[in-house]
């Protein structure tokens, strides 16, 4: 019923949609970075959409299955192997005890999650399986993997036929809804805020048509972006307020910063724009040193993207319900 | 420095935060007043329940709604959830109903020394003795604007004006975990070790957060809370109680 870490990849952590109901108390939300790709993954293993991932960055981990389990992975593309054999993302895939997964080269995104069958046996804090780095809480022991570190699974994988089980996996048709990919964008899609009005009007300007690049010093917390800087039209003090995902603060350094899923739960820097939930898995997805731009879009558009996902979701699951029925027996 | 504002504005405006989130505004300085309408706010939204809605963040003048739009809406999301707010909102605020006191709440401070190695240096600029400061700041009880910065780290003012004093140009990059320090009329109290810049006056041997307990925090928005000069001695036999209770 276990998996044992053979060597733990760069940053590898669990997380699933995050916490939340608590950033009142100041209680970062966490969860995956790119929440598309944490949910496919779960889908694909037949698994519900906020059960844990491991999500695994740039270079992937090695591990050793000591049980047989179902996976699935999903997200950037890290050549992932099973014994030395290529083995595809976007598909349920039957690992037997003693097998290998190990990751390889990273040919697009950075960021891959890998979902087990039933999930990993790790707590539940303040309503999450997520890891909090920064916070050391939740998670495998409040931190990333490392070597040796043993994973239990929830519940083994039942059935004597492994083989049967994986032919019978491999022969459902698995298509995957245009919305739950991440097409390539010259620009990513941002909505201006209550802030806005308050940057120079050049900065503004700038913001949505020049070119960012993603700082080195980026994060789950957030992505520094490197450019033109950003001034506002006086600097007066803002009071300290909620931040969303996808926030874009700008401290007095000019310099804007992408909060992304670790990020606090307040800040007192003023908000350039809100990136478009509809978009930020690709942001997740991209590199530091990475070009970034963006474009205005309206809320009502932002909201229309972000529901038609969630009803390639809604499909996607119902389409799977026959992996479901396979890996539960029922 | 945020102004600190006694006027206390009614009604309130409802701004988007991207299409995952709104932000009611309630005013535009701090007072504690607006914080009390924020909290009240922020109790009535929670209890009401509404669909979709995952958060509800009080800040100084400011409720955040985090929400999941949901399909039924599709196209006017932000409307609908707005005017929903306003319906819940409309009944409690309006009423003009003392808001639910939140709790008293006492929290031990050893002053100065090793613990608040900044009294003297704020002592000086405010030109006190670090006896009046520590009088002043644990003489009357202060208000929990909000929780921010980090898991359970409260923001709690507004305190004297005597105490003015702005940030530390130059943040610490490790401030020990249950730091009481203050700026800008505020205390904020450090969970855990976290880089900080704000002026530590002292230390409480109290546990802010603690991820396995119910509740994880010791403060929530809207409390009141009173701090009480302990010595050194006092501080450790607490802070042993303390990791007792939580080992």
């Amino acid at each position: 019923m276990s998996i044992t870490v053979l060597k733990p990849g760069l940053l590898s952590s669990f997380q699933d949609l995050g916490r939340k109901g608590y950033q009142h108390l100041g209680v970062p939300v966490g969860g995956a970075m790119d929440s598309r790709a944490h949910r496919l993954a779960n889908l694909l293993a037949g698994n519900p959409q906020d059960e844990a991932t491991l999500e695994i960055t740039l270079s992937g981990p090695t591990l050793r299955f000591d049980s047989p389990a179902c996976i699935a992975i999903a997200g950037a593309a890290l050549s992932p192997t099973v014994n030395g054999k290529p083995v595809p993302n976007n598909r349920p895939l039957v690992i037997r005890q003693g097998d290998v997964l190990a990751f390889g080269a990273r040919t697009a995104g950075l960021r891959a999650y890998v979902a087990w069958h039933g999930g990993i046996d790790l707590p539940v804090l303040l309503s999450s399986r997520s890891t909090y780095l920064r916070g050391g809480f939740g998670g495998y022991k409040g931190r990333a993997l490392r070597a040796n570190d043993v994973l239990r699974l929830r519940s083994p994988l039942d059935g004597p036929d492994l083989d049967a089980l994986a032919r019978e996996l491999w022969n459902i048709k698995i298509y995957l809804p245009a919305p739950l990919g991440l097409a390539p964008r010259s620009a990513v899609r941002a909505m201006p805020g209550a802030h806005t009005s308050l940057f120079k009007d050049k900065s503004v300007d700038d913001f949505f048509s020049s070119e960012y690049r993603i700082s080195p010093q980026s994060e789950r917390m957030g992505y520094r972006l490197e450019g033109n800087t950003l001034e506002l039209k006086s600097n007066a003090q803002l009071l300290s307020e909620a931040t969303s995902f996808g926030s874009v603060q700008v401290p007095p350094d000019g310099k804007p910063i992408v909060l992304m899923a670790d990020r606090q739960t307040t800040g007192g820097y003023a908000k350039i724009a809100h990136i478009a939930s509809v978009d930020l898995p690709a942001i997740a997805q991209c590199m530091p040193g990475d070009a970034l731009g963006f474009m205005p879009v309206e809320l009502q558009e932002a909201q229309a993207l972000d529901m038609q996902r969630e009803e390639a979701f809604e499909q996607l699951c119902q389409a799977l319900a026959p992996v479901r029925r396979l890996l539960q027996g029922d | 420095m945020p102004r600190v504002n006694d006027a206390v504005p009614q009604g309130w405006t409802v701004v988007p935060q991207g299409d995952r989130a709104l932000l009611l505004v309630f005013g535009d300085g701090i007072a504690v007043e607006v914080g009390r309408r924020c909290a009240a706010a922020a109790a009535a939204l929670r209890q009401a329940a509404i669909p979709g809605v995952t958060d509800v963040v009080p800040a100084f003048n400011s409720v955040a709604v985090h929400y999941q739009p949901r399909p039924s809406c599709s196209g006017a999301a932000f409307r609908q959830l707005a005017d929903e707010i306003e319906s819940v909102l409309a009944c409690t605020l309006d009423a003009r109903q003392a808001p639910a006191a939140g709790r008293q709440i006492e929290i031990p401070v050893c002053y100065g020394g090793q613990f608040g190695p900044d009294l003297d240096e704020v002592a000086a600029h405010c030109k006190l003795d670090a006896a009046d400061v520590i009088r002043l700041h644990s003489g009357q009880s202060a208000y929990v604007f909000m929780l921010g910065f980090a898991p359970g780290a409260p923001y709690i003012g507004v305190h004297d004006k005597r105490l003015a004093i702005g940030r530390r140009p130059t943040p610490r990059t490790a401030v020990p975990a249950g730091s009481v320090a203050i700026a800008n009329l505020q205390t904020m109290i450090y969970p855990n070790v976290s880089p900080g810049g704000w002026h530590i006056i002292g230390a409480t041997p109290s546990i802010l957060f603690d991820p396995a307990k119910t509740p994880s925090t010791l403060l929530a928005p809207g409390d009141t809370v009173r701090f009480v000069p302990v010595s050194s001695d006092e501080y450790l036999v607490l802070k042993q109680e303390q990791e007792r209770e939580q080992a």
